[in-house]
């Protein structure tokens, strides 16, 4: 056996995957070998890093060196400088955006100095497709401590006491959820993963799956110990192929180990468990209609009570979290529930995985500390608002949550103060808007969303959100009328009462938020048929500004003819005539032309 | 594996593997400079790793370095030990390698006829 003396990390979470890891991987492979090093330097695949934004990334022990945008050409570099001759290639280093300056080191890096990772960290650092590399950063300690050392109600009342809180958006607290489970008396009992992440922009449960697919199985088996079923599934969309391969090697490598199976640690516990591929419907995510698909039946959720933990799959007593929900768990059984709660707030406890997308610089995943404010999680971990626009709102929650604006980004993020004001944790999605951003043209996309995943069961999402759909498209197209407003309020309030199950409840969230803080915006498209961003194309209108030297250009490129003027003079648009297509603004030369 | 302790024991065996990820236990760091590796760095630095392994050394790291300037002594190789002054030995050879992993590394003993420059840690 030869002296390994390097370690070089290459992403292999999808992102990275996506921008050409893979061939990365296969690069320093064949360079390795061709520079001899193949014997001395290690090579390991890891999950998700969070960072995104700067893929591919590339990190290089022992000293740590963090390499971003690793171009496949690149690797002959890096094998060559920096493996063989001991020199760091500066030009591939991280870039402070602020300051320009380099950084070498990981921990150094901005995006994740704020951060405090509990949940992710193990994503990127170690090999998600080796149970070796995680049992030595302590793995499956939690479950044989579970099972060896301790009865099911300790484990219970440890999860109860950490103040864990279920991390799909709901925020019931988890030690109370497997209370009921482990009440409920029944030959037979289920644990479910809910890995069917469906916010639009949202990505935590995949990385966490990607990176650190070991953790939840723990986390799930110690769950399984403490309600005391013996088996388990994962519920995981099939457009999660690189997270079903990493849950499959897991089982694999955790039944061949004994951690999973008959007898676990000599305790008499047993836990199975199974993949479940959903087909991608966002009403899957809805507990009950979660378990009618796993039973094979179509995707939709029934009134409770009652609760799964009574009767829940094959009307057995059953116990559904998500799967950062089950990556905590772990953590709180080795460190204790006391150690947990010194992270977060009164009723908050713990960390959150945030994923940040959209007009923000550092796209990528976060874990911060509950508590802490948007504006830190926006500007310091996520870098600010991408080409120096104006920050506008952000959106938390998918299309369950709420659009926050600027006057509320020193909230702290917590549940309940995320309830309070009219958004909800949600699964953790952040989208970031910028000035250009119109609020009816969002609260319209999230709507379309939720209507069209509306499975068809209970009539208040069905029509509701089909009648609101239709009364936004009609503001945005410059059709809204007087009382349109309240209609819509009334609408929100009525399918929030009156709707099955949560995608109906929370539907109309995102106009109800956005009808709170940007009302003005509404009344601008209904009144003076307005888009004060310009977005909406039926509301725009082009004008020629004084800057126009009559080149005509315009004109002969209008083709609707609704441009007229003399040669060297100033044109004109016919507002009547023109279509808003735009094409005379990319025509004109000397940028005369201004949509509003 | 059926008890705790069997997953105690085979976790000391498998934490060697990526110690190398965190930062502790003693640094060697080979010159790797134009003039080092002119010098025969590269025979040094594999040899460094052979005796490592012959050796079962799994918490020792391996680095390499740019040239320091003192190219008329290359190959330098530096020894650190965790809380110990950076001592860097000189015109090493191959051959030099076992005695200073025997004397300085594993045992603490610097290896004085081969000693260039002592650095106090900061």
């Amino acid at each position: 056996m030869q002296h390994i003396r390097a370690h070089v990390l290459v992403c292999g979470g999808t992102g990275c995957k996506s921008a050409g890891s893979k061939e990365i991987q296969l690069g320093f492979a064949k360079y390795l070998e061709e520079y001899g090093l193949q014997n001395e330097v290690m090579l390991v695949e890891t999950g998700c890093h969070g960072f995104c934004e700067h893929g591919p990334l590339v990190i290089v022990y022992p000293e740590g060196t963090f390499y971003c945008h690793v171009k496949p050409e690149d690797v002959k570099e890096i094998v060559e400088s920096h493996l063989y001759k001991g020199r760091i290639v500066e030009r591939l280093l991280y870039r402070e955006p602020l300051s320009h300056e380099q950084v070498p080191n990981y921990s150094e890096i901005g995006f994740y100095k704020k951060q405090q990772r509990l949940v992710l960290a193990n994503c990127g650092a170690i090999n998600p497709e080796m149970i070796e590399e995680y049992i030595a950063v302590g793995g499956y300690e939690a479950l044989a401590k579970a099972v060896t050392t301790m009865t099911p109600e300790e484990v219970v009342d440890e999860v109860k006491k950490s103040g864990l809180r279920g991390r799909g958006g709901g925020g019931f607290p988890t030690g109370m959820k497997w209370q009921f489970a482990k009440n409920s008396v029944s030959d037979k009992k289920y644990v479910i993963c809910n890995a069917d992440e469906g916010d639009p922009g949202a990505f935590m449960d995949r990385s966490v799956l990607e990176g650190d697919p070991h953790r939840v199985l723990e986390g799930m088996a110690i769950c399984g110990y403490a309600i005391g079923a013996d088996e388990g599934y994962i519920y995981v969309r099939a457009e999660y192929p690189l997270a079903i391969k990493r849950l499959r090697t897991a089982i694999e490598q955790a039944e061949k180990m004994g951690l999973l199976g008959e007898n676990i640690f000599g305790s008499g516990f047993n836990f199975t468990l199974h993949i479940k591929e959903g087909a991608g419907a966002f009403v899957c995510g809805e507990e009950t209609a979660l378990m009618a698909s796993i039973e094979g039946k179509r995707g939709m959720p029934r009134p409770r009570p009652p609760f799964p933990a009574v009767s829940g799959l094959w009307g057995k007593p059953t116990n559904i979290n998500n799967v950062e929900t089950f990556a905590n768990v772990a953590q709180i059984i080795v460190n204790g529930a006391d150690w947990y709660c010194q992270y977060g707030t009164e009723r908050s406890k713990g960390t959150k995985v945030f994923a940040l997308t959209g007009k923000i610089n550092n796209t990528g995943l976060a874990e911060v500390p509950m508590g802490i404010t948007m504006r830190e999680i926006i500007y310091d971990i996520g870098g600010g608002i991408t080409n120096g626009k104006k920050f506008k709102a952000v959106q938390i929650g998918g299309p369950s949550g709420g659009c926050l604006p600027e006057s509320m980004l020193d909230l702290p993020v917590d549940y309940d103060s995320l309830i309070a004001a009219g958004a909800m944790m949600g699964s953790g999605g952040l989208v970031v808007m910028d000035e250009d951003t119109c609020m009816v043209d969002v609260a319209k996309f999230f709507l379309n969303f939720t209507q069209s995943e509306s499975c068809g069961k209970c009539t208040p999402c069905r029509e509701g959100t089909k009648r609101m759909l239709e009364i936004l498209t009609r503001i945005t197209e410059g059709q809204g009328r007087e009382g349109d407003i309240e209609l819509l309020e009334n609408l929100a309030k009525n399918i929030k009462e009156t709707a099955l199950c949560g995608l109906g409840q929370t539907a109309p969230n995102p106009v109800l938020s956005t009808l709170k803080y940007f009302r003005d915006e509404y009344e601008a498209h209904i009144k003076e048929k307005r888009c004060p961003a310009g977005v909406c194309e039926k509301l725009a209108s082009y004008t020629i500004t004084d800057a126009c030297r009559g080149c005509g250009l315009c004109a002969r490129n209008c083709p609707v003819q609704a441009i007229s003027g003399k040669i060297k003079e100033k044109h004109v648009i016919n507002q009547d005539i023109c279509i808003k297509c735009g094409a005379c603004m990319a025509a004109c030369p000397f940028k005369a032309i201004t949509k509003g | 594996m059926k008890s705790l302790e069997d997953l105690h024991k085979l976790r000391e065996k498998l934490k060697a593997d990526i110690k190398l990820r965190k930062d502790e236990g003693t640094k060697i760091i080979v010159g790797m400079g134009t003039c080092g590796i002119a010098a025969g760095a590269r025979e040094v630095m594999s040899a460094i790793l052979d005796e490592l392994a012959v050796r079962k050394l799994l918490n020792v790291q391996v680095q390499q370095t740019g040239c320091i300037g003192m190219c008329e002594k290359e190959v330098l190789v530096d020894v650190i030990r965790p809380g110990e002054p950076r001592i860097t030995y000189g015109k090493v050879k191959p051959e030099d390698v076992k005695k200073i992993i025997a004397e300085h590394v594993v045992n603490g003993r610097i290896v004085e006829e081969l000693v260039v420059g002592k650095l106090e840690q900061e």
